[in-house]
């Protein structure tokens, strides 16, 4: 892995998203907002949270993607960008897992 | 593999040499090139700080709404939806305006670059402002944790949707009212933090800074700016939407 | 006895009439710098004010267990001497000590660059850290802390009325200079290697500390928001952590060992990559297993992530989640070892010599390797039962930090001494240290693996009389410990002035640091190096220096 980009990865990180696209993606997030509030008002039970935080999720994606161009960018920043959710999701399932856990009583 | 390499910088070092040697291109860095890509690297570094530093706020967050569900959803019930939706959208646009505002950066378009920051700053300004008037019923309504809090609109429920709670399962709304302000407050901060920011960048781009080629800093900040408007993504679901009546 | 070091003659060797140093005069060129190397001394001088204030905590510490009753201090006293010691050692001394330090002045070098890839967010670290240091320090002055390093709830938030938010917050914005410490050194690594440096071109030591900043990066700021909670719960009390309102004490347990657990980590890891630059350069040979080296640094950072429970496996987690960390611990002390293996396999058939970085990193392999494997019994969940909250914890992260990280620090300042300041220090008095601190060290924390066994508890200083024989040992290995590192003190400075004159490579050793001056030009190099040769190529170098000229200045 050299230190300077080659002449493929100077093209690629000039790519320049246009307005076309960021209106596009403003639209579907409105629209996801919209969604997420609409349904918070209809009784899913125990899919309530999965739906709000599956909704989440998407928004976001479509933020990092887009709006913050990793669909645009080299390998190393979408290493970087999983690397996060990785470690952020590591603190989440094993703290909870000791947690959940708790309930199973002693063996 | 190095004969490529050697290869490449040579033919950069031509390009370098053909008037590429502008005043921002600091010392230790070879090409401008080489400069963006490291400021933009380093940005997206202090980004997974951020993630990890609110993330310890969420894991609070997730253990006491398992705990204590009844209490969280009966106090989440008490923000306004209308507002934290509205809030929601301005964040939102605000992002899209950034991104217009990067791409009018990297398109040399001054005008079209301080018209975006400047909407920015203002949705930016609208968010903190909607927020304070929440935090301000929130204050009316006594439910500032601490001293004043007062577990009255719980026990005994306006609303005849609500359901009452017990005085001990009401006092744990305390703990949802912490986490709303210690996570929408360190959200806000890192608004506050980004909008002062945005005047100095609109100061500078007024002077055409950012207009001549050289866009790594507003392209640094959009990065910071989306960021604040991914954690506003995750915070409103969680702490608006936990169980809004069902409509019959 | 043998020795590889070579000078230049001294009669009419000097130093390079232009480096680093003498390229700007006055405060301000060193207190506004950008160059990594300045930044580097002055974490040097920082640093080792820090050590020596928390070393004369333990010194107090030590001096109260000469005695079975509590006789020198108060029990609310005794504690704020430990937590002194705790917090200082680890968050002013060990985390930044070989990074911020040697770090700071070799990597960009190794890597082949200029400088660091952000030179003034550098500078921002080390004034961060001078902020911090000052923090902690009022909160010191103000009258201390007595929660243990380890800040336990709720304890810290609802039972005492001590500077736990001013400690606190000293800590928080300690843990920010370190972030961005590892993040230069991750941007720095990725981006700014000279043409021809591969990844697996890269000396051993670049690889641990990028390593341990991914754990700075991605830890620390757990660590932050952790305290932000603590300060928030005393000042409002509202019950996050506090079992009366609802709260559980062990999710700060979670939170806070989330990070601090990678912190033995991010503390260690850069200390590993020094021993590898020791051992290859004494014995004269690559690096046994490069790539399992390389890569066991990584598996230990990643590894490192999913551990942290077995500090609290006593306190009330799931037992089935206990397992789960139980084994994965056991799993996580792997990577450790292969490296133990690695170095012991680059000593065989070496030409080995025994100049002080080399003793020292004897001394680094013996005694990590026992604090390693008593870290392993504390991991079995049976023994740890016995064994928590006992000496024997103490001794354990004394031996892995003191044994281990400290003298890998001691090795790594030592060899790159005539790096940094184009001077030796006097070989004979340090070798003198290097064996006085390794008799000290294990006079004085071997005795605690027994007391520890024996039931003796930790942070208590009053303790049943038959444990006092093996507590004197102690404390007197303590008083020789302590002069092993006062020597290096007088002797280095010694060194400044009257040390012999070093040349750009007095040890043969591979690597790029050693090709330019003693000490280096602000710049690095007339010209970035093009790399074609692999890590610890000595065939290269007695190649290159068959052909060439030495000359100094």
């Amino acid at each position: 892995m050299a230190s300077h980009p080659t002449l493929e990865d100077v093209h690629h990180e000039h790519h320049i998203v246009g307005p076309k696209t960021y209106g596009t993606i403003l639209f579907a997030l409105l629209c996801l907002t919209a969604l997420t509030t609409g349904i918070a008002f209809v009784n899913l039970g125990v899919f309530s949270p999965i739906a709000a935080i599956g909704i989440a999720v998407i928004k976001a994606t479509l933020v990092i993607l887009f709006f913050m161009h990793v669909k645009y960018s080299s390998r190393l920043v979408k290493l970087t960008v999983s690397a996060g959710l990785f470690t952020f999701l590591v603190l989440i399932t094993m703290t909870l897992s000791d947690y959940i856990s708790r309930a199973w009583g002693l063996w | 593999m190095d004969s490529q390499t050697v290869a490449v910088r040579h033919e950069e070092e031509i390009a370098h040499h053909e008037g590429e040697h502008p005043h921002y291109l600091r010392h230790h860095f070879e090409t401008v090139e080489q400069q963006k890509e490291a400021s933009s690297f380093g940005m997206w570094l202090f980004l997974l700080t951020e993630i990890m530093f609110f993330g310890g706020l969420f894991m609070a967050y997730l253990l006491y709404r398992n705990w204590y569900y009844d209490a969280f959803a009966s106090a989440s019930n008490t923000l306004g939806i209308g507002l934290g939706t509205t809030n929601t959208a301005v964040l939102i646009l605000s992002s899209f305006t950034m991104a217009m505002g990067v791409y009018c950066a990297e398109k040399r378009n001054r005008r079209g670059l301080l018209l975006s920051l400047g909407c920015t700053i203002i949705l930016g300004l609208v968010f903190l402002g909607i927020k304070s008037i929440e935090y301000h019923e929130k204050y009316v309504e006594h439910h500032i944790p601490g001293a004043s809090f007062s577990i009255d609109d719980f026990v005994h429920p306006h609303d005849k949707r609500d359901i009452a709670l017990d005085p001990s399962t009401a006092q744990h709304a305390q703990i949802f009212f912490f986490l709303y302000f210690a996570m929408t407050g360190m959200h806000a901060l890192h608004m506050i933090i980004g909008v002062s920011i945005l005047f100095a960048l609109f100061y500078k781009a007024w002077h055409g800074a950012y207009t001549t080629g050289h866009t790594a800093i507003i392209d640094n900040f959009g990065l910071y700016w989306h960021f604040v408007d991914i954690v506003w993504i995750f915070l409103f679901p969680l702490l608006y939407l936990i169980s809004r009546h069902p409509l019959h | 006895m043998s020795t590889i070091v070579r000078l230049p003659n001294q009669q009419d060797a000097t130093l390079p009439k232009r480096s680093y140093l003498n390229q700007e005069y006055g405060l301000k060129s060193w207190l506004l710098t950008g160059d990594h190397k300045r930044i580097a001394i002055l974490y040097l001088i920082s640093i080792t004010f820090f050590f020596f204030l928390g070393g004369a905590f333990a010194g107090l510490i030590r001096l109260e267990l000469l005695t079975p009753m509590p006789d020198l201090v108060s029990s609310d006293t005794y504690n704020k001497l430990f937590t002194a010691h705790g917090i200082i050692m680890v968050f002013l001394f060990l985390v930044p000590s070989v990074p911020a330090t040697i770090g700071n002045f070799v990597l960009p070098i190794m890597v082949g660059a200029r400088d660091l890839a952000f030179p003034k967010v550098n500078l921002l670290s080390w004034y961060l850290y001078i902020l911090a240091g000052g923090i902690i320090l009022s909160a010191l002055i103000l009258g201390g802390v007595d929660t243990g390093w380890t800040f336990t709830t709720p304890l810290s938030t609802h039972y005492l009325n001590t500077h736990v938010i001013t400690a606190a917050m000293g800590v928080f914005v300690a843990g920010f200079s370190s972030i961005f410490t590892g993040l230069n050194f991750i941007v720095t690594t990725h981006r700014m290697r000279a043409p021809g440096m591969t990844w697996f071109r890269l000396p051993l030591f670049v690889w641990s500390h990028y390593a341990a900043s991914v754990l700075m990066v991605l830890g620390t700021p757990v660590l932050a928001i952790t305290l932000v909670l603590v300060a928030l719960e005393r000042v409002f009390g509202i019950g996050v952590f506090d079992p009366t309102k609802g709260g559980d004490p062990l999710l700060f347990q979670h939170l806070f060992w989330f990070y601090s657990h990678p912190a033995v980590y991010i503390m260690i890891l850069p200390g590993f990559g020094v021993i590898s630059e020791v051992v290859s350069t004494f014995s004269r040979k690559r690096v046994f297993g490069y790539t399992a080296v390389a890569f066991s640094s990584i598996a230990i950072a990643v590894f490192g992530f999913f551990v942290w429970a077995h500090h609290m496996f006593i306190m009330g987690v799931s037992n089935y989640s206990a397992l789960v960390f139980s084994l994965l611990t056991m799993l996580v002390a792997v990577p450790s070892a292969i490296k133990i293996f690695n170095w012991s396999a680059t000593l065989y058939k070496g030409s080995i010599t025994f100049e002080t970085p080399m003793l020292y990193a004897f001394g680094f392999m013996g005694l990590f390797t026992i604090g390693g494997l008593t870290g392993v019994f504390l991991g079995s969940l049976g023994m740890d039962i016995h064994l928590t909250e006992t000496y024997f914890i103490v001794a354990h992260f004394h031996f892995v930090m003191v044994g281990g990280m400290l003298m890998s620090y001691l090795a790594g300042v030592h060899f790159w001494w005539p790096k940094m300041t184009g001077r030796m220090y006097p070989e004979s008095l340090s070798k003198l240290a290097a064996v006085t601190t390794f008799i000290g060290f294990i006079l004085t924390f071997f005795p605690q693996f027994i007391l520890g066994y024996l039931g003796m508890p930790r942070r208590y200083h009053a303790y049943p009389p038959e444990f006092q024989v093996l507590n004197v040992l102690s404390t007197a290995g303590a008083s020789v410990l302590g002069i092993g590192y006062l020597l290096p003190m007088i002797y280095m400075t010694w060194s400044l002035k009257y040390g012999a004159i070093a040349g750009s490579n007095p040890w043969q050793a591979t690597g790029l640091e050693w090709q330019i001056q003693s000490p280096p030009p602000t710049e690095n190099f007339l010209e970035i190096p093009v790399v074609d040769y692999e890590a610890y190529d000595y065939e290269w170098l007695a190649n290159k220096t068959q052909h060439e000229v030495t000359t100094v200045g």
